[in-house]
């Protein structure tokens, strides 16, 4: 083993972990694209079976839009350990010598880039097909910004608890969903009181809150759930 | 280098084995027997940190391995039953991150390991589109690139032909005559030059029984 080696840092392996979720995502672009348009086709039901009434869609607009956010994100989810877990890379992964906190942070946010963020920028073309007011499209993308990673967050604990089982799309709707009310909960709440013109600083600020939350605490559960599925 | 003392494994109301000791310093190989079902994989998994339904003791180096899980890592390689090859990647895309995750990109390296196993030409195709033994020989690249001192190998020899398994028994061989300690389980009958300890879970199983 005489051959001279350029030896990694933890970053790199990082790089190296979100180079190979995009490039998974472009792979098989279906895992992607479909949670998209779920998202799209569900939210365009709703002015087709509720009517015109702009006054009556404007209303429910940041509700249906961050419901449907977040079941998109739940059915992105699918996607995230699955293939993994069948082929034993996620074997691979738990011996790997690098910290697997940052692994699967790395994991997440390459997930969360390629579900997650979609789903930002195309709000604001779905708010005005419920008739939201211009005024609420930036706190709309920006509650979304910083509530779809969180959610992506605890998707994946659920995820990695279930992905050891052959059918696990209702039981982790069912594990994951009552988690997720807190963040549907401000993250509504911030395009309200934009449209009622009232300050969402402190509103984002929870959602913000909420996020580093995630983002300290998810991955250390995400590894725990990961050894258990593999056992 | 490595060692595991009193070892007892239970699967379904039922002892896979029971005060199983043993020690495996530079330079030997231990091959694990038993039939289908006797608990190969289990002990192997359970060796290298992947299941933690056991009691008894096992360490690395004189410590404790799950007090140094990273430590321990780095000097393992495993290879299981599933080859941890995505099948939409190519090879050298799969191999890149698999020396991301054990710290070093080398892509020269990888480009001689794939030659070595006969898949010269083959870098940039995905996996999906090569054979069963193709898509093994990729896992088993991974051996060529492993600095790891202790390999534990769960049927390496699967899928392979007959080049392919003389192949990987040189491999062996040469890993084991640098300093390295191999642990595997494989129903062919292993024709390797160093000497080969076996354990033998059958055996084992009686004296728990």
């Amino acid at each position: 083993m005489s051959r001279s080696r350029f030896s990694l840092g933890v970053t790199a392996c990082l790089l190296a972990g979100l180079q190979r979720e995009l490039l998974l995502a472009v792979r098989s672009p279906g895992n992607t694209i479909n949670p998209l348009m779920f998202f799209v086709i569900a939210i365009s039901l709703f002015p087709l079976g509720g009517g015109a009434d702009t006054v009556f869609l404007s209303s429910i607009a940041p509700g249906v839009i961050w419901v449907t956010a977040l079941l998109a994100v739940m059915l992105s989810m699918e996607s995230l350990f699955r293939s993994d877990f069948e082929d034993g890379s996620l074997e691979q992964l738990l011996l790997s010598p690098q910290p697997l906190y940052f692994q699967i942070l790395a994991k997440v946010f390459g997930h969360w880039l390629v579900t997650g963020l979609p789903l930002v920028l195309l709000s604001p073309l779905l708010g005005l097909l419920l008739a939201l007011p211009a005024q609420a499209y930036l706190p709309l993308m920006l509650g979304l910004l910083l509530g779809t990673p969180t959610l992506n967050l605890i998707g994946a604990i659920g995820m990695a608890l279930t992905v050891g089982l052959s059918r696990s799309g209702l039981l982790l709707a069912v594990l994951v969903l009552p988690l997720s009310i807190p963040v549907l909960v401000f993250g509504a709440g911030v395009v309200n009181a934009a449209l009622n013109g009232l300050p969402m600083a402190g509103l984002l600020a929870v959602l913000g809150a909420m996020l580093a939350l995630a983002l300290s605490l998810a991955p250390l559960a995400i590894g725990a759930a990961l050894r258990i599925s593999v056992n | 280098m490595f060692s595991a003392t009193n070892l007892f494994c239970e699967r379904d109301e039922r002892v896979l084995f029971t005060q199983l000791n043993f020690t495996i310093s530079a330079g030997e190989v231990i091959q694990v027997q038993g039939a289908n079902g006797s608990g190969k994989t289990s002990l192997l998994r359970i060796l290298a940190g992947l299941n933690a339904d056991f009691t008894g003791d096992i360490s690395w180096q004189g410590q404790a391995v799950n007090r140094r899980r990273e430590t321990f890592n780095a000097g393992l390689f495993y290879l299981g039953h599933s080859p941890a090859i995505n099948k939409t990647l190519t090879p050298l895309q799969n191999l890149r991150w698999y020396c991301a995750c054990h710290g070093f990109s080398d892509d020269t390296a990888i480009v001689l390991a794939l030659a070595d196993l006969g898949l010269a030409g083959y870098e940039h195709i995905p996996c999906h589109q090569m054979s069963a033994g193709q898509q093994r020989r990729v896992s088993l690249a991974r051996l060529q690139l492993s600095v790891a001192p202790l390999w534990i190998l769960d049927e390496p020899f699967t899928a392979l032909d007959k080049q392919g398994v003389a192949d990987l028994e040189q491999c062996i061989d040469t890993k084991v005559r640098q300093g390295g300690a191999v642990i595997l389980t494989t129903h062919h009958a292993l024709q390797l030059q160093c000497p080969v300890r076996v354990i033998n879970l059958d055996e084992l199983q009686g004296v728990g029984a």
